[in-house]
């Protein structure tokens, strides 16, 4: 389980969030490369049905990605996103995913420091809890390609 | 619109654990419009499927389609094709659908995906409410547009009862007092005299004590 690399999806604002990532490479600011970025035009455009494929799909964490507090660049699609995403964490919790692998998280198109801070504190932290149920099951479909340890 | 919300997973994976293949089967008119039925719960519902049998060692093949309308035979026909290829069916439609598909495909099990509410309308976003319990005999020229049957919880028929308070309903603060609108809407509407007239003691055969109910239009009926 040392071995194991989480596979993370964030799904990143693209007046925030992705600018942000931007910024960290720019700024030559280092962030695991377990975090695969999707940019959205804004954070209400992830859908749940994105992120419950992302699950499905083998992703061991997801998270979402939108501008600070009152800072949205559509008044308010960063809150309508936190909304749904505690929406799929109770869905999750019906499918038996842990909660935990969900995040909604903030953060402003300077922050390229937070943006790096974020992304590796999310992959430790799935790093932590493992390959996700759902993850492990497809690997043991498939023991000859999957990468990820099953016990 | 008639209203839906999605069973809790736990059941429907019981209902589809036994099968290989099924076909699950959105509605793309009331149950889209209330976010219960449509072609993206069906993605979603049958990715919850997908994982949940994924976890307990199974897997399951799932169809997803979407159809215009569930209650029509017209629409239903379309299905032909598919059904042979499945060994059961999930609708998300309301209750109507549900019991067409099981009318039309007489050899293949059928569950229903969503408990079938109310007749409702949207308050905001988000928020659906009752409104109509189709009693067949509307009142509602005669209550100021606001039904004492649907929104009353004792379907009173001659204003309050005792229990109504700064307009709400006696059952909770959240609950509007049916006939606190009702007089608010006479009195906007200067049909205060409405009020005091007094309606006779409702005869439920046109809804629905008579038995089932059924519409015929000659006209129309072949
Ligand atoms: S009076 Fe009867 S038909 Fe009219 S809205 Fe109320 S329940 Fe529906
Ligand atoms: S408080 Fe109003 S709505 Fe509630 S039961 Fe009494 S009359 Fe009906």
């Amino acid at each position: 389980m040392d071995t194991f690399e989480p596979v993370i999806v964030a799904f990143c604002c693209h007046y925030c969030a992705y600018t942000a990532a931007d910024m960290a490479g720019s700024q030559r600011l280092t962030y695991p490369s377990n975090v695969k970025i999707i940019r959205v035009p804004c954070s209400s455009k992830v859908d749940a049905l994105h992120i419950v494929k992302a699950f499905e799909m083998g992703a061991d964490g997801v998270y979402v990605a939108g501008c600070l507090e009152g800072d949205c660049h559509f008044k308010n699609g960063n809150t309508r996103a936190a909304r749904m995403v505690d929406y799929v964490q109770k869905y999750m919790d019906e499918i038996g995913i842990e909660r935990e692998r969900l995040e909604m998280v903030m953060m402003s198109a300077g922050m390229g420091y937070r943006f790096a801070q974020v992304a590796t504190e999310i992959t430790e932290k799935i790093r932590k809890l493992g390959p996700s149920s759902i993850h492990a099951a497809i690997c043991r479909q498939h023991v000859d390609t999957c990468a990820v340890v099953v016990e | 619109m008639i209203t839906a919300e999605r069973k809790p997973l736990e059941e429907l994976i019981e209902y589809v654990r036994p099968f290989k293949r099924i076909l699950l089967l959105g509605c793309n008119e009331c149950v889209t419009v209330c976010a219960a039925g449509g072609r993206k719960e069906v993605g979603l519902l049958a990715s919850g499927l997908h994982m949940a049998l994924l976890k307990s060692g199974s897997t399951i093949e799932i169809r997803e389609h979407t159809l215009e309308r569930q209650c029509d035979p017209e629409y239903v026909e379309e299905l032909v094709p598919m059904i042979d290829g499945v060994d059961a069916i999930m609708s998300m439609a309301c209750g109507c659908g549900v019991q067409e598909l099981a009318r039309r495909f007489k050899g293949k099990p059928v569950f229903p995906a969503v408990n079938t509410k109310f007749m409702g309308a949207s308050e905001r976003q988000g928020v659906w409410a009752e409104r109509c319990q189709g009693c067949g005999d509307c009142l509602l020229g005669k209550t100021g547009g606001i039904c004492p049957i649907a929104r009353c919880a004792k379907q009173l028929m001659n204003g309050p009862c005792g229990g109504s308070t700064g307009g709400h309903c006696e059952i909770g603060d959240d609950v509007d007092c049916a006939w606190a609108l009702i007089w608010e809407r006479l009195k906007e509407l200067g049909q205060e005299e409405r009020f005091v007239e007094i309606m006779p003691a409702k005869d439920w055969r046109p809804g629905g004590g008579s038995g089932p109910r059924k519409i015929i239009r000659e006209d129309l009926a072949e």
